[in-house]
């Protein structure tokens, strides 16, 4: 280690604010001296690998990267595989109701790198890739960050990913890694147990990484004086749609919806509903979000999905079915196209939803078949994406229903051609398959 | 595969093109969907049923069917 590693650690940061407390003090993203006069040198050889899969363990550390897995089991699984296992950071915001992958790395490389130097520790890797999206600006703040760090003894490499909604699905990026096609496969076996190049490879979100490199520095207690129980710790939200600063937040596991909404400036219109997870998550109308703890448990416990922790509020001047229907074109279109349920259902449902738009709908068959639809795509794919447009279809169909029947009775809502409120792209171009 | 294993069938989504062999050999655990693609009524296959599914199996062209153990190291399904 260098001199650095003899300076008095910092403080810890307090209060909500710990991934980006550097840049929010500064105002501008960490450079490498930044880094360690806030959040001082990384305490490497202090720990051996278990006790640092223990400190994981103790710290309650779960995925940032919407499956909320906890990451000591992750780390234990990839430790005990067959050969030597690679470390994979996916900073690649693969749903774009979310941007906070982004924000941390522009704001805070040197934490993920950190991470990523752990982790592999961890688990006894000795080369890792962060994953970023292909040409994404804020890429370069990672080669800054890393030629600045190029006397690390790991090999750390960045890959452009291509910007397609699954590409960042972790079997996805293996593939991509290995094979250049960046398309999801089945599993078993996972990544866990034979990856890139068919090693045991961790792949884990950046921001999961950044929680790590805090928790090596200021133990686990610290990190469980925010957040829950079960969820602990801090979580970057990106916040979009009718507020009045919409961004990246960091906010504690377990804050209430309304008041994440709040930090981000509080509604800028009447509200309606808030859709959370991302574009593959779901509806919640806005009365049972205000309270709502944003953690996973009680999340599914509510029947929604805190996902990668994006909310979009959707205010009243707008078509919850139309913003449905685009959205399901898109994941329709952004399918891989492999598995028929998910080539042939998204688009089918797409449909549907399209119908219920137009209010063609009078005697209910659509919604019906779209009913049974739903049904019958849930869980036949090799990856979750299928699942999360039926669920996300689902949702709508609960969170709407008045609307729904008000455009079946031949009484559409106004908005119905408004400007969208999701944030969903053009869909890229089939060129990208394989 | 012992007698007294439980077994059962199992579908590559990416390796299955919805040929529907399967639905015709075995019309008692298969349905297919509105597009072609096998749904499988039970994660598991009786006894009574196995030389058929082992049919249906030999007979996908793109081998997306498979017939596993549902006890002892297999995965859960």
């Amino acid at each position: 280690m260098t001199a650095a590693a003899r300076m008095p650690r910092p403080d810890a940061p307090t209060g909500s604010v710990r991934l980006l407390a550097g840049s929010v003090e500064s105002g501008a993203p960490a450079k490498w001296a930044d880094h360690l006069a806030r959040y001082g040198p990384l305490p490497v050889g202090v720990d051996g690998p278990a006790e640092l899969i223990d400190l994981v363990d103790r710290s309650g550390l779960r995925g940032r990267g919407g499956a909320g897995f906890p990451m000591s089991r992750k780390l234990r699984t990839v430790a005990a595989g067959r050969g030597r296992p690679v470390v994979v950071a996916n900073g690649c915001d693969g749903d774009p109701a979310t941007v906070k992958d982004a924000k941390l790395l522009e704001f805070a490389p040197h934490l993920v790198i950190d991470g990523v130097l752990l982790a592999c520790h961890a688990v006894g890797a000795d080369e890792a890739t962060i994953c970023v999206g292909e040409g994404d600006a804020h890429a370069w703040y990672v080669y800054a960050a890393l030629q600045a760090r190029r006397h690390e003894e790991i090999t750390i490499r960045v890959a452009q990913v291509p910007h397609r909604y699954v590409a960042s699905e972790e079997s996805a990026l293996v593939n991509f890694l290995n094979t250049g096609d960046a398309r999801p496969t089945v599993t078993p076996p996972r990544p866990a147990e034979r990856g890139v190049g068919g090693r045991p490879t961790l792949v884990d979100n950046v921001e999961t990484l950044a929680h790590l490199a805090l928790i090596t520095r200021f133990g686990a207690e610290w990190f469980r004086a925010a957040g829950t129980a079960e969820s602990p710790g801090t979580t970057l939200v990106t916040v979009g749609g009718a507020v009045r600063r919409p961004g990246v937040y960091e906010v504690e596991l377990g804050t209430p919806v309304g008041a994440v909404l709040a930090e981000a400036g509080g509604e800028s219109e009447p509200l309606q509903a808030v859709q959370m997870g991302g574009l593959g998550g779901s509806w919640m109308p806005i009365e049972q979000t205000h309270a709502l703890p944003l953690a996973h448990e009680d999340c599914r416990e509510a029947g929604t999905v805190m996902g990668s922790a994006a909310l979009v509020a959707l205010p009243e001047r707008a078509c919850g079915i139309a913003e449905t229907a685009r959205t399901l074109r898109y994941l329709a279109v952004e399918s891989a196209g492999q598995c028929g349920p998910c080539m042939f259902g998204l688009p089918a449902i797409a449909d549907d939803v399209d119908d219920l738009v137009r209010g063609g709908d009078a005697s209910g068959d659509t919604l019906d078949r779209l009913r049974n639809r739903l049904g019958t795509i849930q869980g036949r794919g090799a990856c979750a994406h299928p699942d999360g447009a039926t669920r996300f279809a689902a949702a709508a169909l609960r969170v709407f229903a008045d609307d729904i029947a008000d455009h079946a009775a031949g009484r559409p809502c106004p908005w119905s051609h408004a400007a969208p409120w999701l944030p969903v792209p053009a869909p890229t171009s089939q060129d990208a398959r394989k | 595969m012992g007698d007294g294993a439980r077994v059962g069938l199992e579908v590559d989504p990416i390796m299955c093109r919805g040929h529907g062999l399967c639905a015709e050999l075995l019309p008692e655990q298969v349905v297919l969907d509105e597009w072609g693609y096998p749904q499988l009524a039970s994660p598991e296959v009786p006894p009574s049923l196995r030389a058929q599914a082992r049919a249906a199996v030999n007979a996908c062209p793109t081998l997306a069917l498979r017939l596993q153990r549902l006890d002892g190291g297999a995965r859960p399904s």
